[in-house]
Formats: structure tokens, sequence, C-alpha cells
């Protein structure tokens, strides 16, 4: 009974009194640095310690015998080791590799300007775009305040490094628009048809592109539509130049939603106060109107699709540039209908699945009549008089199918493989006093298939190699294509980017539907060289890039008697310079601004040039400056922005008949370019929590000093007469003020000192 | 014999057990009595290792997890490199994330911390994250306060969320203060289900209360 008590008494005590020792040691990173904050544990029991700035830890235990020590730490792999414990001192050392982040590793920037929303820094914000003065909410504008795209007023689209508008392509959640841009009217450039507030991620890339992407010589600009909305909302807007009028709603489980929108534009009242140079017969008038549906499809796939539809009308005279007395008036309808469905979804553990599938379809009406001082049509049968009384009739159908599979291997590198398919079809009806009816037509099946792998050797160390393959029917050529890009991490903050790439593209559907003869076209190519160094922190962003791209293969025309004989592919060019961009979110308070500097040296031979030279799209030095500032107790945001540019070379080219070639008759530079826009956002309702109704007012001046800005030139056909293009009007004001109802879109400019 | 085997091992196995909850009691008290000057001695980090250390071990507990997301998210706050915050705060969100799955629900506490996880998220980018983490902080704070209406905590991180709100966007020092006086008295008469369940915020609240006046 005794050795009972005392093996009772044994067992008590041997839980209040055990051996103790010590275990002490550093941690360190593959580097040999220290690594601090590491939580080393001896597993299932409560020891354990904490390692401090200069990563050396130290902790007792009570435990014995073989256990095992867990080392762990955010950002690195989970470090375990079997040990001994004994009833002595214990040195332990523990080596931790670092865990591959997305958010710390490095990406490749080279050509790349960002603006989403995700945790990774990236040098724009969403809002970025749409709070840029100069922009008057369009994507494309904000992005011309980046190093790359050329400040062109007479006409839309992006000219990039060199390139033609043309040569740079828009996609909506992975697949290719056709018409992205409302139709041109001649000298004065048009809005994108998309509003900003679609989308929540926009990438511009100004070269050096993913294999993804193809038929874009110079420059792709990536837009991703935004998923669910965070709420059930309607809206309403005024304006200067419209009204608008949208509901979005939230199912209950907040796995589905629908909208649509309306938008009702017209220039007239805007246009009799604020007096423009053409003689509108028409004043713009456009309807918009637009439908969405996303629903969630499961924990991780997501379905959606946007339908828009515009018609448009409008009509504008100016005096003719051939004649004192007569008059050249252009008449345009348009209608545009597009389409775009879109299916992403995780397969299994690890394949990712997108689908997009897109149509678009566009018809321009277009009339143009000479007119005398009564604007009633005049008939000539005289050159150049006999051209221009005419109708077109242009249609463009477009349908993409794309589909990419994405696996993920060790860490982040990742595989994708996909393909995709256009159908395009061109139609033109043309009449004119001189030619009774031609009407013309193009269609092409392209195909093209491309597969790309990202390999992360480090979370410092990243190259991405993939190689793109496409095959047109209507050139009956394939094309094959490699392209790499590779990432190195230069200090916490700093990456050094390059990447090399080949870009086809094939002519203009255009030139197709024309009479000329085209025989043997093929792909026009560029290709890339670009350099890029960046350093990007929340506080502040640097970049600068060097790039070379070289032209093969453009389009040439062949002159005879009669305008244009044929076309083919003896075009060429180069473009070299190197970008800047600064931008400073710290310095001054409450104040983010960026500056940008492009230096562009190209010369290109191409359609009717003589020879290779500077295109009259191009100039050498650009440079903007975009500043925001919000002021608290005004609940108001104050944006500016500044532009220059140097003038741009035009050129007076024609027919020299005596040599059967083009001729240069005359030639300059145009007048630099500066302009200053202004825009205020006031918001009274921000941050009042639980208010039911959001208001925004918008006032925005384009070119407040009123600085003379000169296009161009536009040549009679003798070359005697000689009018600068110009805008239609010194400035541009815009007056709004849109309310959202159930929904606080305060976020879209609450101020970041919040 | 048989008698006294039995006795022997009732009286072996009970120790164990209440030697086992002690030294979970011991360990979790100690702890907690360091909250209040983690944050000032800034080894918030350190403090949520060690309950995490107790709750893997554990394993049938959510209030270790809880200590440990709550000290993992103040962490977050305290952290002066932005580029870091993320990285913590979804750290403390997979630990409640456990605490919520070994209490099988959701509860007010584990409520209070998911704002506070939303709310270090959002200071990262205020301007671009005010949609998604701010609606996210509010709802927590909603849904702790319905949860339990006696929970003061939810009241103080209102008014502290007001307290940085500028005057012009309907927050401010005056609306503030409303909300301290209100967390304090609620204090004053809050009761914790044991000595181990959640009972920090008076002093902080008196803090920033004194900052009103």
């Amino acid at each position: 009974m005794r050795e009972l008590y005392l093996l009772i008494f044994y067992i008590l005590f041997s839980f209040s009194s055990s051996a103790q020792s010590v275990i002490s040691g550093k941690t360190k990173d593959a580097k040999g640095r220290p690594v601090p904050g590491v939580s080393i544990t001896i597993k299932d029991s409560y020891d354990g310690g904490t390692s401090d700035s200069i990563g050396t830890y130290t902790f007792k235990t009570t435990e014995l015998g073989d256990k095992i020590i867990v080392a762990s730490s955010i950002g690195y792999y989970t470090f375990e080791q079997k040990i001994t414990l004994k009833d002595a001192p214990l040195n332990l050392d523990i080596p931790l590799k670092e865990e591959p982040n997305e958010l710390k590793a490095v990406v490749i920037t080279a050509g790349t300007f960002e603006a989403s929303d995700s945790k990774r820094t990236t040098v724009l914000n969403p809002i970025d775009i749409v709070t840029t003065a100069s922009a008057n909410a369009d994507v494309t504008s904000a992005i011309r305040t980046l190093p790359g795209a050329q400040q062109v007023g007479e006409s839309e689209g992006l000219f990039v490094r060199g390139g033609t508008a043309n040569e740079t392509k828009v996609f909506i959640d992975g697949t290719l628009v056709n018409n992205f841009f409302f139709s041109s009217v001649p000298d004065i450039a048009q809005r994108g048809r998309f509003s900003p507030f679609l989308f929540k991620g926009t990438v511009f890339s100004s070269g050096g592109y993913s294999a993804q992407y193809g038929q874009a010589l110079s420059s792709v600009l990536l837009l991703e539509s935004i998923d669910l909305p965070e709420r059930t909302s309607a809206n309403l807007g005024i304006s200067t130049v419209g009204v608008s009028a949208g509901y979005q709603r939230l199912a209950k489980d907040k796995n589905s939603s629908w909208g649509f929108s309306y938008n009702y534009t017209n220039l007239l009242p805007y246009f009799k106060v604020v007096k423009q140079k053409p003689d509108y017969f028409h004043v713009p008038e456009f309807h918009n109107t637009d439908f969405n549906y996303r629903v969630k499809t499961s924990k991780t796939g997501m379905l959606k699709f946007y339908g828009y539809m515009n018609a448009s009308n409008l009509g504008l005279r100016r005096s003719d540039i051939d004649s004192s007395v007569l008059k050249n008036a252009f008449g345009l309808k348009n209608v545009n209908l597009y389409g775009n469905l879109s299916w992403r979804e995780k397969l299994g553990k690890h394949w990712k699945m997108n689908l997009g599938l897109s149509y678009s379809t566009n018809t321009d009406k277009i009339n143009n009549q000479l007119q005398d001082q009564a604007n009633s049509k005049q008939t000539f049968i005289n050159y150049p008089f006999s051209q221009k009384n005419f109708d077109i009739k242009a249609n463009a159908d477009l349908a993409v199918m794309k589909a990419v599979f994405e696996r993920r291997l060790k860490g982040l590198s990742m595989f994708r493989i996909g393909g995709e398919y256009f159908y395009n079809k061109d139609k033109s009806d043309f009449s004119s006093d001189s030619v009774y009816q031609v009407n013309s037509h193009s269609s092409d099946n392209l195909k093209a298939a491309f597969t790309e792998v990202d390999i992360y050797v480090t979370n410092d160390l990243a190259a991405k190699i993939g190689t793109r393959v496409e095959h047109s029917s209507l050139l009956d050529k394939p094309n094959i294509v490699p392209r790499i890009s590779l990432a190195y991490k230069v200090g916490e903050v700093g990456q050094a980017s390059l990447a090399y790439g080949i870009f086809y593209q094939k002519p203009d559907n255009s030139y197709f539907i024309r009479t000329y003869r085209f025989n043997e076209l093929q792909y026009t190519r560029a290709t890339h060289y670009i350099a890029n160094f960046q350093k990007v922190t929340r506080e502040y962003t640097l970049r600068a890039e060097l790039f070379y791209k070289k032209y093969h293969n453009l389009i040439k025309t062949i002159p005879s008697n009669n305008g244009i004989d044929s076309l083919n592919n003896a075009g060429y060019g180069d473009a070299k310079g190197f970008e800047l961009f600064w931008r400073d979110r710290k310095t001054f308070k409450n104040v983010d601004y960026w500056v940008s500097y492009s230096y562009l040296d190209t010369k290109r031979d191409y359609l009717n040039y003589p020879m290779a030279m500077q295109p009259n799209f191009a100039t050498h030095h650009t440079a903007s400056l975009v500043v925001k500032k919000f002021v608290t107790k005004l609940k108001t945001q104050f944006n500016g922005s500044y532009t220059f540019a140097t003038g741009r070379p035009y050129y007076n080219i024609g027919y020299n008949a005596p040599a059967k070639s083009y001729k240069i008759f005359d030639e300059g530079t145009t007048i630099n370019y500066n302009s200053l826009s202004f825009s205020v956002n006031y918001l009274p309702n921000i941050g009042k929590t639980g208010a039911s109704r959001f208001t925004v007012f918008v006032f925005s001046i384009n070119n407040v000093l009123g600085s003379r800005q000169v296009f161009g030139y536009n040549y009679s056909y003798n070359g005697m007469n000689k009018e600068a293009v110009t805008p239609p009007a010194t400035r541009f004001f815009f007056l709004g003020c849109f309310i959202s109802f159930g929904i606080d879109r305060s976020d879209d400019v609450i101020n970041s000192n919040l | 014999m048989k008698k006294i085997l039995v006795l022997l091992a009732i009286t072996v196995s009970s120790t164990i057990l209440f030697a086992q909850s002690e030294k979970y009691m011991k360990a979790m008290q100690s702890n907690i009595a360091m909250l209040d000057s983690g944050y000032i001695k800034g080894n918030m980090a350190e403090l949520s290792n060690n309950f995490e250390r107790i709750a893997d071990a554990e394993k049938t507990q959510w209030l270790p997890y809880y200590y440990a997301s709550y000290c993992a998210v103040g962490n977050a706050f305290a952290e002066p490199d932005k580029s870091k915050t993320d990285g913590i705060a979804d750290r403390a969100e997979q630990l409640i994330k456990k605490a919520e799955t070994i209490n099988g629900k959701e509860n007010s506490e584990i409520c209070v911390i998911k704002s506070m996880i939303a709310s270090s998220h959002m200071m990262v980018d205020p301007q671009a994250r005010w949609q998604q983490y701010g609606e996210a902080s509010a709802s927590n704070i909603a849904k702790a306060k319905s949860m339990d209406p006696a929970n003061p905590r939810p009241v103080y991180l209102e008014g502290q969320s007001k307290f940085y709100t500028p005057e012009s966007f309907g927050g401010g020092k005056a609306p503030a203060k409303e909300l301290f006086i209100k967390a304090l008295t609620m204090f004053d008469t809050f009761k914790p289900e044991t000595s181990l369940h959640p009972n920090w915020g008076k002093s902080t609240t008196a803090y920033f209360l004194a900052q009103c006046n």
C-alpha cells in the first residue's frame, strides 16, 4: 500500500518538475540573410519562440525525446526537422526557402502599363483612367498621357511608337473588338464607344506582348470587364451633351446580376452655345443602349454577357478646298451592334479555362456632296469635282472565338495553350457621279494557335516564352512567330525586363474591298526589341524604356494616271526611342502627379511615300504632366493635365506623271502642340454612409489656354491651296451631373488619405 | 486491491486532465496579459505565434486561434511597410477561419476580427480598395452588433472608423466621441464568458476618447 502512495506521489510530482533545455539558433534565407519574425515551434507543444530582427531565436522547453521542430514565416516554405531533446542546450540554425509569391515575384513589364485592382502594386489604378483631366472619361484619351502614344488630334485610335492607329488592336475580355471607336469623320478624332466604368482592368502594351495576341503590329489595349456589381443600383445622368439612365440588379444570393443602360447624346444645345468651325447640317446625335448579364457558374466560374447597340447620325459642311465658292458636305449614319460572351472556369485542380465569343456588325452610310452657297447639290464632270458626289455603304462583320487553357506548374510557373478563330466579312457599295455602282466585298477566315510558358526560376527571375501560328484564308499563307520576354528583380522594388518578338498583321480589310489589284499580298511584319527598367512602390514609380522596332513588308501603293493601280508589300521602316515615366504620390501632400516623356525617331516608306521618311503621325518629343488633387473640405477633386508635343511633318504627295511615281510637292512641319486641360469633380454626398443617393458633378475644359493646334494640312488638287487641319472648336467644355441611387459611388474618387 | 487500482486510475487520469487544462489556462492567461503591452512593445507577431502554438497543440479550442488572429491583424495595422500588410492580413484571415471552423459557426467576436482584417487591407490603398474592403469592414461590424448587442468591441471599432474619417465625409471627433462613450459604458457592464474570452478594448477606447477632447 505504501508503494502505491509513493507511485501516485511520484506520478503527480513528475508533472510539476521537469527537466528544461534551451534551444537557440539563427534563421537564414537562401542568401544567408537573417529572417525576422519566424515562428519556431516544437510540434504539438506550447514551446517555441519567434526570431528577432537579426534572426536569432531562443526558447526553453520541458519536452524530451524525439520531437519535430517546425519553423514557419509568411512568404517562406515551412521548415521541419526531427530533433532529439536531452537535458542539454541545443543550437539549431534554420535555413528557410522563399515561397513563390505572386505579389512579390518579378513581373514582366517591358512595354506594359497596367491599371488594375490587383493587390500587386501597379502603375495605375482603374480610377486613374476616369479622373485624367484631358480624357473626359475616354479610355484611349487617358492612355495618351502615358509614354509611347502620339498626340494625333485629327484621327481616332492610338498611334504607338511610330505605328499607325491600325497597328493597335483592342481586346475586351480576351477577344478582338472591331470598330472600337465611333466611325471616322474627316479630320475630327472620335471617342471610344465603351464607357470606362465597364472595365476593372486595363493593360496598355506598347510592344513585346504575349503570344496570346496577334494581328497587331505595334500595340494592344486589353480591357477586362467588371464581374458582379457590389449592389443593386440605378443611375441617371444629365450633361451638356445628353442624358443617360441605367439600372443594375444584383440577385439576392449575390450569384448573378443583370443590367441595362441607355444614353442619348445630342450636341445641338452645346453647338448653339459653343460655335464650331464646320457647319453642322445634322448635329451629332447618338443613341446607345447596352445590356449585361453576369453569373457565377460555380465557386470558381464566371459567365459574362455584354451586348451593345449604337445608332448615330451626323452631317457637316466645310468649304471645298478646290474652289472658293463651293462647299463639301459629309453625312454619316452609323449602326453598330456588339456582343461579347466570356466564360472562365477552373477545370480540376490544375487547369483554368477561358472561353470567349464575340460578334460585331457595323454599318456606315456615308453621303458626300458638293454644294453651292445655298447648300444645294452641284454636279460637275471635270476632275476633281466629278469625284466629290458619292455614296458609300460600308458594312463590316467580325466573329471571334477564343479558347485559352492554363495549367499551373511548379510554383508560379504556368503553361498556356489556346486557339483563336476570326471570321470577317467586309462589304462596300460605292456609287458616284462618275461611277454607277461598285459593289465589292471580301471575307477572311483567320485561324491562330498559340502556346506559352511562364517560367519562374525564382521569385526574382522570370521568363515568358511563347509562339504563335496563324493562317489567313485570304492571303492563303501561314506565319509562325516567337515571343520572348525576361524579367529580373533588382533590389526590393526595382526590376529590369527585356522583350523580343515578331508580330504579323494582315493588310487592312479596306484594301481588299477597293478596286486595286493586290496580287500576292503578304502579312506586314514588325520585330520589337525592348529593354525596360522600373521601380514601383506605393509612393512613387519610375520607369525607363528603350525600344527598337523594325517594319517589313508594309503596304505600298503603285500609282497610275487614274489614281492607285495596285498594292504590294515593298514598304519598310523602323522606329527607335526611349520613354520615361515618373509618378509621385508622396512629395506633395494630397497631390498625385505623373510625368511622361517619349522620344521617337521613326521613318517609313509606305503607301504613297516616295522614300523612307518621318510619317505625318509621328513627332520626336512628346511630354505630359497629369496632376490630381482631392480637397477633402470641399469634397472636390481637381485634375489638371498638360501635354506638349513638337510639330509633326506634313506632306503634299502627288503623282508625278512623267516619272510615273509619287513626288513630294510641298512639305513642312506643324507648329508645336500644347494643350492644358482642367477638370473638377464635386461629390456632395461623399462619405455619408448609408446615403441612398450619390451625386457627382463634373466640369471640364480641354485646352483652357486656347492654344492654337494644327494637326496637319489639306491640299487642293492642284496644290495651290493649303488649309490647316484644326480642331472643330478651340476649347471643349463639359458640365454634367450623375446621380446613382442605392449605391455609394464615392469609391470611384475617394481620397487616398481617408 | 481492485478498488485501489480504480481509484488510482481515476486519480492519475484526472490529474493529467487537470494538469493539461491548467497548463492551457496558464499559457493563455499569461499571453492574454501581454496583449495590451504587445502594441507598445511591437511584439504582436510574437504573441500571435505563441497563441498559434497553443492552438495547434490543443486542436479543439477556438480561442487561441482567435487571439492568434487578433494579434496578427494588430501586427498588420502596425506594419509600416504597406507592401507587407496584405500578406500579414491574409495570415490573420487564415487563423480566424480556423477559429470559426473549430467553434462551428461565426460569432460576434469573430466578426469583430473579420472587420479589422478588412480594414487593414483597406488601409493599404483606401482610394482603390474602399469599395471592396470598406463594405466588408462595415458589414462585419453590423453583424457583430446583431449577434451580440452587449459586445462593446464593434461599437469601439465603429467609433475608431468615424475617428479616422474626415469631418466633411461624415466622420470626425464629435460622432466618434459619442460612440466611444457608449462603448465605455458597455465595457463597464460587459462580462466575458470565462476569463479567457475576449475582453480587450477598454483601455484603447479610453485612449481614443481622450483624443476626442
